[in-house]
């Protein structure tokens, strides 16, 4: 079957990053009491942006090889 | 009143996107489902890595996430042994041992192995009985997660249960096993991803460990146990009376790690038949193995919130409390939520919550395409219209996605009268499964057993199972059906519901043992060697050993996680 579902997961992953890094930059610092003082959102997104984007990677270069 | 948590506009955005991605698999998958072999075994054509994860996330619903925590915060770090003790040896077993038998076999379900083995009674009470279950299952997802959204965030309870009945209806129909397969990948990694933060934020803010060790003490020792109670998980298990579990070792060990475990994960279809689309022998039998690793690792993330809650709610400036129930005690099942409205601010709070909801559909898929299977194959194919063509019965496939889900909803408003899932899941299994391991374990190791001891130890596996619980009674409890003592005397009465549940397992599996060892030493084997080959152990030839590097061989990895997981039993003895 050729459906490689590390295409949609690191798709997925990128766009949950992506989102959390830019409302972690916008937001209004306060919210960040809850969580120990740190901005999560900025911290975390990153870390999803990176794993989305290893998945998508993975998933290119595998499509390349294929062909 | 005001509901507890509040969701804005950004944690919208992530459920609505998570969700679109949901159905967009499922969508994208419909073409390749042209025959009943894509819809219900995914063609055998997944690799390891796939089927691993989804073998985890199959079994990643109510009870694991909602449940766990709430265990946590009840009875601490010995809630653990569920994984230490139960899951990671039994899914271990399975790779290694089990598995060449069911994906040898050819077999299309759990039910048709029991076909082959033994005989077409025997597969008939396996199919009936575990439709129902599955189907039960479902429904105790459902109403669950429904309650907890409308408890915490207000939404309404009918919308809750139709709109997720709807999605997973939805992308099964579309993709069947594959899609549901996939989709619980995508799963596991929200749940990850959704709870580590919270399970790091929480850990912190109690001080780390030891901190946290410090303030569970606390706990202890308001309710008159030993300071380390809730974060030694060996040291308190010498007697009932010393852990809030109400369980000794022994009971633990053979009840819960023997009986129950071995009994969900090495013969349970829901979560076999993730492994049965595997791509080849090998990959099969890696993947329980695969989904020992992170499994190994999960009550980092559901079981420690738990039990930074209830440290939390020992600190009086804390302001951290539990919904209370209708007798003014906690609602510690909502422990994990109340947790990620605590610490998560919006837009992690988003991912969390969308965690959530994907671990009780992940949960209520797995049962509607294991029951889809075993409907359409067991139960329709073999007793209904044996000889129709394929297309038909991919149609009749998708039309009991349908009756399943319909069923599941309405079990789910059925369920508004049970309280703890948990237990009553585990009282399920014990009737049901307890047995069945018994039967798997004589009819993949020993030739001599046969059909008619196959069912009647079955039959009266599930019989003693009730029986004991019709004459025992959990200490505290009063007389009922969910209770026990329901047969008109109590005989025995247990610390706690739990130790009545892991005795409930063990006499129903040696009951299940006994009766097939006599019943099958006195009638004769209705099976010849020939159509047992492939099925039972002495008379399957031995596999050739596979050419492949030592982190691909099932026997390796197995050691390395089962020497990982005693590790941890160490350190957190």
């Amino acid at each position: 079957m050729n459906f490689d579902l590390r295409l949609p997961l690191g798709l997925l992953f990128s766009l949950f990053g992506a989102l959390l890094v830019i409302y972690g930059i916008v937001s209004d610092p306060a919210i960040y009491a809850r969580s120990l003082g740190f901005n999560v959102n900025l911290d975390w997104g990153l870390v999803l942006l990176l794993f989305g984007l290893i998945m998508l990677s993975l998933a290119l270069r595998a499509r390349q090889n294929r062909k | 009143m005001s509901h507890p948590i509040h969701l804005g506009g950004i944690d919208y955005a992530i459920l609505l996107l998570y969700f679109l991605f949901v159905l967009g698999i499922g969508w994208a998958l419909k073409r390749h489902m042209k025959s009943s072999a894509d819809f219900f075994l995914s063609g055998r054509s997944i690799p390891a890595w796939i089927t691993g994860l989804a073998f985890l996330s199959a079994n990643l619903g109510a009870q694991e996430v909602i449940g766990m925590g709430a265990s946590g915060a009840q009875y601490g770090i010995i809630t653990s042994h569920f994984y230490w003790i139960g899951a990671v040896p039994a899914m271990v077993f399975l790779g290694i041992f089990m598995m060449p038998f069911y994906y040898g076999s050819k077999a299309r379900s759990v039910p048709e192995y029991l076909k082959l083995r033994f005989d077409e009674k025997t597969r008939g009470l396996n199919a009936l009985s575990f439709a129902v279950m599955t189907i039960f299952s479902s429904g105790i997802s459902l109403y669950a997660l429904a309650l907890l959204l409308q408890t915490l965030l207000g939404w309404n309870f009918t919308f809750s249960i139709w709109t997720s009945a709807t999605i997973v209806l939805a992308y099964i129909c579309l993709g069947g096993l594959t899609s549901a397969i996939y989709n619980e990948v995508l799963q596991f990694f929200m749940i990850v991803f959704g709870f580590a933060p919270l399970a790091w934020l929480g850990l912190r803010d109690a001080g780390g460990w030891e901190g946290l060790k410090v303030r569970l003490a606390g706990v202890a020792a308001q309710q008159h146990f030993a300071p380390g109670t809730w974060t030694e998980s060996w040291r308190h298990m010498g007697s009932p009376s010393a852990n809030p579990l109400g369980v000794e070792w022994f009971g633990l060990v053979m009840g819960l790690g023997f009986v129950l475990s071995f009994g969900y994960w090495c013969t349970d279809f829901l979560v076999v038949q993730r492994a049965m689309a595997a791509d080849s022998m090998s990959a099969a039998r890696r993947t329980p193995i695969i989904a020992a690793f992170p499994k190994m690792l999960f009550p980092f993330i559901v079981i420690l919130p738990g039990m930074v809650a209830v440290g939390l709610m020992q600190d009086q400036h804390g302001g951290f409390t539990l919904p209370t129930m209708g007798d003014g005690s906690p609602n510690y099942n909502l422990a994990m939520p109340m947790m990620l409205g605590h610490y998560l601010p919006s837009g992690l709070l988003g991912l969390g919550f969308t965690a959530l909801m994907a671990s009780f559909m992940s949960g209520m898929a797995g049962n509607v395409t294991a029951f889809n299977t075993v409907w359409t194959y067991d139960i329709y194919q073999n007793y209904v219209a044996p000889t129709k063509s394929d297309a038909h019965y991919l149609m009749v496939g998708r039309l009991a996605t349908v009756f399943g889900v319909v069923l599941s909803v309405g079990v789910a408003y059925l369920a508004t009268q049970f309280g703890n899932i948990m237990n009553l899941l585990q009282l399920v299994f014990a009737f049901v499964n307890a047995p069945l391991f018994a039967t798997f374990l004589l009819g993949m190791f020993w030739r001599r057993a046969n059909g008619h001891g196959a069912f009647f130890g079955l039959l009266f596996g599930t019989i003693a199972a009730a029986a004991h619980h019709g004459l025992t009674l959990p200490a505290g409890a009063s007389v009922g059906i969910m209770k026990g003592g329901w047969l008109g005397a109590v005989l025995h009465t247990y610390p706690s519901a739990m130790a009545q549940n892991f005795w409930t397992a063990l006499f129903a599996w040696s009951t299940c043992m006994a009766v097939t060892i006599a019943v099958s030493l006195a009638t004769a084997q209705n099976k010849s060697d020939e159509q047992l080959r492939g099925l039972v152990y002495s008379l399957t030839p031995k596999p050739p050993a596979e050419d492949e590097p030592w982190y691909r061989k099932p026997v390796t990895l197995g050691a390395v996680v089962l020497a990982a997981t005693l590790a941890l039993n160490l350190v957190f003895a």
